[in-house]
């Protein structure tokens, strides 16, 4: 064997074969090494996203499947007034919350992109509501709302502010304000320190010529801050909305949904359809509604990228 | 920076001179601010956001370690403190509840489930950056569309596959759907990071006859660990959020979750249940606030890195 390859590199007795060639070839890796995230995410994702639209053209129940009855569901779920309220629901909670959280959160990022002693501890206790699991700061807010013995109306009663306890989640509006407020606490802190990421990469020079110029601290932030920061708000915004959007937690475990069905969000609805009372199709159907306001939120971000990526200068990559 | 600007002045020697005297300790424009006035535009709303972000926290903590009478009246006793602290509800919660079982439960889907995530992203997201096989760009997409499908509009769906499946009412059915949550936004993160690494260091161990997975366990991957530190923890503590799922594949009591346990079996009609539930809602969130506390750095990368990726 030794004076056989004596001279002469090993590979030249060996043909390269097929395998050989398979072994280097990067569509055949990429397929194996794609394989593990392309089941779960087929298994446990694309197929669950077509059952639910096909199960909401049927009259599946909890516990058994269901014969096609094309648009019923969605006939009956247009007479449902308890549907058109969660609509109206979702909406004002994702619109009211989703702006006050823009708004504090960009103002908290400004704050504490300022020169501050203990900035960095500062930062980490900022993001700690966005930490803790919701449903657990849930309960706080629960407790903190209890109509006989809430801290606030305490603090408000000893101020002078109100004579009665206020009813926070027992009264349609109240109920309504209580859960958006909870929303906007959990919320503020992801947009805080996402957009002050954004502000750390804009060059102090430029505020430094500015200043230079004469341009007062709104100038400042309006034609220097803004514009720089614009595409990283647009994806923000974009997870920000969607995220409250389809909010479920916080609602399930404060109201469940009430006072007579003033906090349903479509998601707290389509649980309480499907699961609750085990009309599956029907709750599939309200999910179903959901979908063409999750695509317009996606666009936005789409192209919010985009843009990102065109202002700086980058390729597609 | 003053000395930088000078520098370009049309008269270099004076401006120099002027700015002399204050080119000490002053950073940046902070010699523009003046204390009192940093004081009503800074630290006075940025008090008022830390007390409100932390007033929750501190309600917890506090109604968990008083004892029930305080609780209730709160003429008598001063609502914002207590002197006669009590561990009655927290040794309650850990001996007379099913609470620890919850704990471990919630610890095992967590580690399983972010365990097989970060395998499944790793994998993939080498191959998409590295390998780029035909349509790699386009996966990438589809990978980020799929992080923008809530669990709210699958779960409906997903309970039927799961009874189907025959895992309904396992910890399996948590440990197999969490990742559908976990590998989009993993797989993300760490196809941001692998573009980071230097492929000349990949193109040197080819040469060198290495295949693509030595490659990837002997190269990328030490080079990778902050990223798959980040990874690792952003999906230990999305699984340790999660509730919709495993409040509708989970009906037994033995195998349910801290979050959805303490909504479902700890709350009952009780006029006193509120210092053992913020005792539990308190013990539930102290493992991921210590993870947090060590891994501020990678937390905050993770959570930034997903969005401007």
């Amino acid at each position: 064997m030794a004076l056989q390859t004596q001279g002469k590199p090993t590979r030249e007795f060996r043909d390269v074969t097929a395998w050989d060639r398979l072994k280097v070839n990067k569509n055949w890796l990429g397929l194996w090494f794609m394989l593990p995230a392309a089941a779960f995410l087929i298994l446990f994702l694309a197929y669950p996203l077509g059952l639910g639209i096909w199960l909401s053209f049927t009259d599946a129940r909890l516990g058994r499947g269901g014969e096609f009855i094309g648009l019923e569901n969605y006939d009956f779920l247009r007479d449902d007034p308890i549907f058109w309220l969660s609509v109206f629901n979702t909406l004002l909670y994702t619109s009211v919350a989703s702006i006050i959280k823009f708004a504090i959160g960009l103002y908290l990022a400004l704050l504490l992109n300022e020169n501050l002693p203990f900035k960095a501890i500062i930062r980490a206790i900022v993001l700690i509501p966005f930490i803790v699991p919701t449903v657990l700061s849930a309960i706080a807010f629960w407790w903190l709302f209890d109509p006989q013995f809430s801290i606030i109306s305490w603090s408000l009663k000893k101020m002078g502010l109100i004579t009665a306890n206020i009813d926070f989640l027992g009264d349609v509006w109240n109920a309504r304000w209580s859960v958006i407020f909870a929303n906007i606490w959990r919320g503020v802190p992801f947009v805080a320190i996402t957009l002050l990421a954004g502000l750390q990469t804009v060059s102090p020079s430029l505020y430094e010529a500015a200043t230079i110029d004469g341009a007062t601290s709104w100038q400042r932030f309006r034609f220097i801050t803004y514009p720089l920061l614009t595409p990283i708000i647009a994806v923000v915004m974009t997870f920000s909305v969607l995220f409250t959007f389809t909010d479920f937690q916080l609602i399930w475990v404060m109201t469940r949904g009430g006072p007579v069905n003033s906090t349903h969000l479509m998601a707290t609805f389509s649980y309480q359809r499907a699961i609750m009372s085990g009309y599956l199709g029907e709750g599939a159907a309200i999910s179903t509604a959901m979908i063409p306001f999750l695509l317009a939120a996606i666009l936005v971000s789409w192209f919010g990228l985009q843009r990102r990526k065109w202002q700086q200068g980058g390729d597609n990559d | 920076m003053t000395d930088a600007l000078a520098g370009k002045g049309t008269n270099p020697s004076a401006v120099l001179n002027a700015s002399a005297p204050i080119n000490d300790d002053t950073e940046g424009m902070s010699y523009l601010h003046s204390v009192p006035r940093r004081l009503v535009t800074l630290y006075l709303p940025l008090g008022v956001i830390l007390l409100v972000l932390l007033f929750p926290f501190y309600w917890m903590a506090l109604t968990s370690i008083k004892p029930d009478e305080q609780l209730l009246d709160l003429e008598t006793y001063s609502p914002f403190w207590t002197w006669s602290p009590t561990l009655k509800h927290i040794s309650k919660l850990l001996f007379e509840t099913q609470y620890p079982v919850w704990l471990w439960n919630t610890m095992l889907v967590a580690v399983c489930a972010t365990g097989l995530s970060i395998v499944a992203s790793v994998l993939a997201a080498y191959a998409i950056v590295r390998l780029r096989y035909r349509g790699a760009a386009v996966v990438g997409g589809l990978i980020f569309l799929a992080y923008l499908v809530p669990p709210s509009i699958l779960f409906i769906p997903l309970s039927t596959v799961v009874y189907q499946y025959g895992l309904f009412d396992t910890p399996f059915a948590l440990i197999l759907t969490y990742p559908t949550i976990l590998i989009p936004f993993s797989t993300w993160l760490l196809m941001g990071y692998f573009k980071t690494i230097p492929f000349e260091l990949e193109e040197c161990a080819l040469i060198d006859g290495a295949s693509r997975w030595q490659i990837l366990v002997k190269i990328v991957l030490p080079l990778a660990v902050p990223g798959l530190i980040s990874a690792f923890i952003f999906c230990f503590t999305l699984c340790w959020n999660e509730f919709i799922y495993a409040l509708t594949f989970i009906s037994s009591t033995s195998y349910k979750t801290v979050p959805v346990a303490i909504v479902t079996a700890l709350v009952d009609g009780d006029i006193y249940r509120w210092g053992s539930l913020m005792a539990g809602a308190m013990i539930g969130s102290l493992p991921l606030v210590i993870l947090y506390a060590f891994f501020v750095e990678h937390y905050v990368s993770a959570m930034t890195g997903a969005v401007k990726e």
